[in-house]
């Protein structure tokens, strides 16, 4: 790699630490944005009510403000617990997170008799449900950053929370249809008609806590043993077993949960993780390989014989020509394509589109649905604010000082890039569209409490980084107990030759 | 591990970069086709944000939109139901529109340039006047009367068709195809039901979404007789010279015999060309036809209107309602020369011969005006969404002149006597002067035959006010004498209301 190109790094102790020069906790500058943020999803709000029904209630700010204080609670507990956390990943997850509630909100509003419109009640329908979720989540994440002192301390139960991510994959495929199913994709575990959950969303957190661990334990012998071949360094044969695990465990997903994005996630998110611990590109390739000749063959087999893969073929289908049946099969792209086309450059203004004729607009195609309204400048304006946040995270796992840390922050970090790519990218007809929520826009409390969750540990790990070494910053104690000890003391870096 | 963990940052700047580059395909390259796309909702959902305004005649809506509580604000409806569905046309969400709906749809959406004068009142207003309003040229008593008397036709003919013009102006009075159609249904704003009305007429074997008056074209039989005496009358041939008739007539290359419809017709060898006509003699005709070559024949029936394949009926000057071509054949043998055989079958109006019933009203209406065609039209009027306003008031203007005043004067003559001593007895009207020429056309050897008629009243200063043209598909016996009976009462009930008020 390019270790010679940077200073060697020394194991354990010191990571890069970019722009943690001054120990300084930024807390008011993320107080100052999260204003900015509610502004914005306030102005939102205001626009919608101007276009939809053509006045500007005196209580349009209210969600704005609920948000508002919610959010401001969140930043109390990071002042006070996680002092110097990333300033920027707060700010830019509530502005994500108020434009979700507010387009939801829209959504109301347009689905509402005329006559109601202007009273509806804040947790009212999708959009003050959304809110409600809101709520639970941001109290989860900064439950966690309370009980999760340590970036750390997780790793202890890495192996519960590795079982408990397979299991919670399992679940849905194991599950009969009438459970599991909507829209074609057994992600779901149903109680009832009004409550589902979608296990998976949980179970990217489990399953990449327990692939840190895993890999920072595993590094030297994935990393060192090889064989060369073709100017690439292979790993051995018995290494390959867990990649193996997890390509079937993500072609199980594919063919029973019938959903390319979600083995699609895993899958990327445990080749990246793989590669970042052994810094080796043949697990790359190795990955790609699997991942694409799988996908391949799964679309040949659909065509073939049928049966699990069926749906498989015929989403791949879609995603070819989804014109070829624009009423039925290619309904829902075909309407996200001319949602998206309508909106062009600039929008129809918020509120000024029509998401009615857009199906699961709430869910997979909240993002053409926003597109309409805010055009290309705005969505571009979204995918930056994602990307923020995805680097921000990789940022944290630059600059935090042990190898667990690192795996956990750059993959939690990229898997969130990765989820975005996949359901932006299906909508949008760059790849097949998958049942992926987009994050904190879709509405559902599973998706949006696991990534608060992720944001979370995101924000635990940056503080971890960003914490001055020596003591006189932290103004928080080192939970008691410190670090687990196979994880501290043990050499999990090795210096390459 | 931070170089890894930078190239993963890469790897998502990359994938990132990937949607950036795919939403400027759709949003900016693309949009433009996705906006206007058929499949795109939204074009619907603006153009229902206004009340489209009314189609109207004699001051009845027969279209209007109602105000709804749905996204798509106004439900188009069609109070007439299937009386006026082929000239109305309907305006469905997610299907095509037709007819007036679709000819005069950008005045009726308000769209049109005519109205932009409302339009950028609207922008300072914030109000969103409904379109404007086109008024038709029907008459609601001869629509009524064809409407009902087609479709409880004495035969029970399952298909038809039956158009009434004023021959000064060439207005149309009434129009119906028969099986017609509830346009209701189509225009429902649930697109799976609409579509499933779409598809059940589409799917019916009488054809009901085809507009029989303009668009089909059957062979005439004997009312072609009246284009062959015209052209018999400019050669030289008076309405009382006498022609060779006789009980049987087998042309020169042909083996089969061409006879009467009956033995008592003009059984003599030679027949006057006004007994001709009242008979309906087909030996006389075959005979005429052979004599007069078929240039002749062929270039009256142009004259007539026959060929035209750009005629549109709506408003003067603009689109319309397409009109299908009616065509008299070659009338050649496989050679090229003129097949004699051909040609006297085709003087009475079959083999090649296929006219459009609307062909059949011009032609009577030509003679009726003293050999002047005037331009067919629907449209009477464009209304402003303010009721004042006029737009375009149609100026009535001659289409063509195939005869001259004096012929037109003997061929009046001579339909005249059809009614009054002839095969169209049945069309007769107290007080006024009909006119006319029945048709019973062969359709295929096992099939019943068409019956036609085509004619027209004078009032009793000898003024054209309405003529008509019946057709019967596979009527049987006695198709063209019911045909000649549901014209009489057409054109009694546009005497009484002329329409276009």
């Amino acid at each position: 790699m390019t270790a010679a190109a940077t200073p060697a790094a020394s194991p354990a102790t010191t990571g890069e630490q970019p722009g943690v020069r001054l120990a300084r906790s930024r807390r008011n500058a993320e107080l100052s944005l999260l204003a900015l943020a509610m502004v914005l999803v306030a102005a939102y709000g205001a626009t919608v009510e101007a276009n939809l029904l053509d006045t500007v209630t005196p209580d349009f700010w209210v969600p704005a403000a609920a948000l508002g204080a919610v959010f401001l609670g969140l930043h109390l507990v990071i002042r006070f617990l996680a002092p110097y956390a990333d300033p920027a990943l707060l700010p830019a997850v509530a502005l994500l997170n108020g434009l979700g509630v507010g387009f939801l909100r829209r959504i109301d509003l347009n689905d509402a008799l005329p006559a109601d419109r202007e009273t509806l009640a804040i947790f009212a329908g999708t959009g003050g449900r959304q809110l409600a979720w809101t709520l639970v989540s941001v109290i989860l994440a900064a439950a966690l950053l309370v009980l999760m002192r340590d970036h750390r301390s997780v790793s202890r139960y890495a192996y519960t929370l590795g079982l408990a991510g397979i299991v919670l994959v399992m679940i849905p495929a194991v599950l009969p249809g009438r459970f599991s199913e909507i829209n074609g994709a057994k992600l779901w575990i149903k109680f009832g008609d009004a409550f589902s959950i979608q296990p998976g969303e949980f179970a990217k957190l489990a399953l990449l806590v327990f692939f840190a661990y895993y890999l920072v334990r595993k590094r030297e012998v994935l990393s060192l043993a090889s064989r060369r071949f073709l100017g690439i360094d292979f790993p051995r044969g018995r290494d390959l077993g867990p990649v193996v695990v997890v390509w079937l465990i993500s072609l199980l997903v594919l063919i029973f949960e019938k959903d390319l994005g979600t083995s699609l996630l895993y899958f990327g998110m445990f080749v990246v993780t793989l590669y970042i611990a052994t810094e080796r590109v043949s697990w790359l390739l190795i990955g790609l390989v699997l991942f694409f000749g799988g996908a391949y063959l799964a679309y040949i087999l659909g065509d073939l014989v049928g049966g699990p893969f069926a749906n498989f073929y015929l989403r791949a289908e879609i995603w070819l020509d989804p014109f070829a049946d624009p009423h039925d099969k290619g309904y829902q792209l075909v309407q996200g394509l001319l949602a998206l086309g309508t909106g062009g450059l600039f929008g129809a203004g918020p509120g000024g589109g029509q998401p009615g004729l857009l199906p699961e607009v709430q869910n997979d195609f909240i993002f053409a649905g926003i597109g309409e309204e805010i055009g290309l400048f705005g969505l571009s304006a979204l995918l930056v604010v994602y990307l923020l946040i995805v680097e921000r995270g990789l940022r944290a796992a630059l600059a935090v000082r042990d190898s667990f840390g690192k795996l956990l922050a750059g993959g939690l970090a990229f898997t969130l890039g990765l989820q975005v790519f996949v359901i932006v990218g299906g909508i949008s007809k760059l790849i097949p569209l998958t049942g992926q929520t987009t994050p904190f826009l879709s509405a559902g409390g599973s998706s949006l409490m696991a990534n608060w969750l992720l944001i979370a540990v995101l924000l635990r790990v940056s503080d971890g980084a960003r914490r001055p070494v020596t003591g006189g910053g932290g103004k928080v104690a080192r939970p008691a107990g410190g670090p687990p000890e196979q994880l501290h003391g043990a050499p999990t870096e090795v210096i390459r030759p | 591990m931070n170089a890894p963990l930078r190239r993963a940052g890469i790897v998502v700047m990359i994938l990132f970069g990937l949607l950036f580059a795919n939403l400027n395909w759709i949003q900016a390259y693309k949009a433009d086709e996705y906006r206007n796309s058929d499949y795109n909702g939204r074009v619907q959902v603006a153009e229902y944000e206004r009340k489209r305004g009314n189609i109207e005649a004699g001051g009845t809506a027969l279209a209007t939109s109602k105000e709804t509580d749905g996204e798509l604000k106004f439900l188009r409806t069609y109070p007439g139901g299937a009386e006026y569905a082929h000239v109305l046309g309907y305006k469905p969400v997610n299907l095509a529109d037709t007819g007036i709906e679709r000819i005069e749809n950008d005045f009726l959406a308000g769209t049109s340039d005519q109205l932009i004068g409302d339009r950028i009142k609207d922008m300072f207003t914030g109000d969103q006047t409904s379109g404007g309003n086109v008024l038709l040229t029907l008459s609601k008593k001869a629509q009524n009367v064809a409407y009902d008397e087609l479709r409880d036709n004495d035969l029970g003919v399952k298909r038809g068709a039956a158009i009434a013009i004023d021959p000064r102006t060439g207005a149309v009075q009434a129009l119906v195809s028969m099986p017609s159609f509830d346009p209701n249904p189509l225009a429902s704003h649930d697109p799976k039901k609409a579509s499933a009305a779409y598809n059940q007429l589409e799917q019916d074997p009488d054809g009901p979404l085809k507009n029989r008056a303009l668009s089909e074209t059957l062979p005439p039989g004997s009312t072609f007789k009246i284009v062959v005496a015209a052209a018999a009358l400019e050669n030289g041939i008076g309405k009382e010279t006498e022609i060779k008739a006789g009980s049987s007539y087998t042309p020169p290359t042909s083996g089969t015999p061409i006879r009467n419809a009956a033995a008592s017709i003009c059984p003599e060898s030679q027949v006057t060309l006004m007994e001709a006509v009242t008979e309906s003699c087909n030996t006389g005709f075959a005979q005429l036809g052979v004599r007069l070559g078929a240039d002749a024949i062929k270039e009256k029936a142009r004259q007539f209107g026959f060929e035209q394949d750009d005629l549109t009926v709506g408003q003067l000057g603009e689109d319309g309602l397409t009109v299908a071509a009616s065509r008299t054949g070659d009338m050649t043998a496989p050679d090229g020369a003129t097949d004699p055989a051909a040609l006297a079958q085709s003087s009475i109006g079959q083999r090649d011969v296929r006219m459009t019933p609307l062909q059949g009203a011009l032609i009577a209406a030509s003679v009726a005006n003293g050999g002047s065609q005037m331009r067919p039209y629907l449209i009477k009027q464009l209304l402003g969404p303010d009721r004042t306003t006029v737009y375009d008031a149609a100026k009535p203007r001659e289409l063509r002149r195939p005869v001259s005043d004096q012929v037109a004067g003997d061929l009046r003559d001579m339909m005249v006597s059809v009614v009054e001593n002839g095969t169209g007895r049945k069309a007769a009207i107290n007080g006024y002067t009909v006119g006319g020429k029945t048709g019973t056309a062969q359709s295929a050897p096992d099939r019943p035959d068409h019956g036609w008629f085509i004619g027209f009243a004078l009032d009793k200063n000898g003024t054209p006010v309405s003529a008509v043209c019946v057709e019967l598909e596979q009527a049987g016996p006695g198709g063209s004498a019911e045909a000649a009976r549901i014209a009489g009462l057409i054109m009694r009930a546009a005497i009484n209301d002329p329409g276009g008020r």
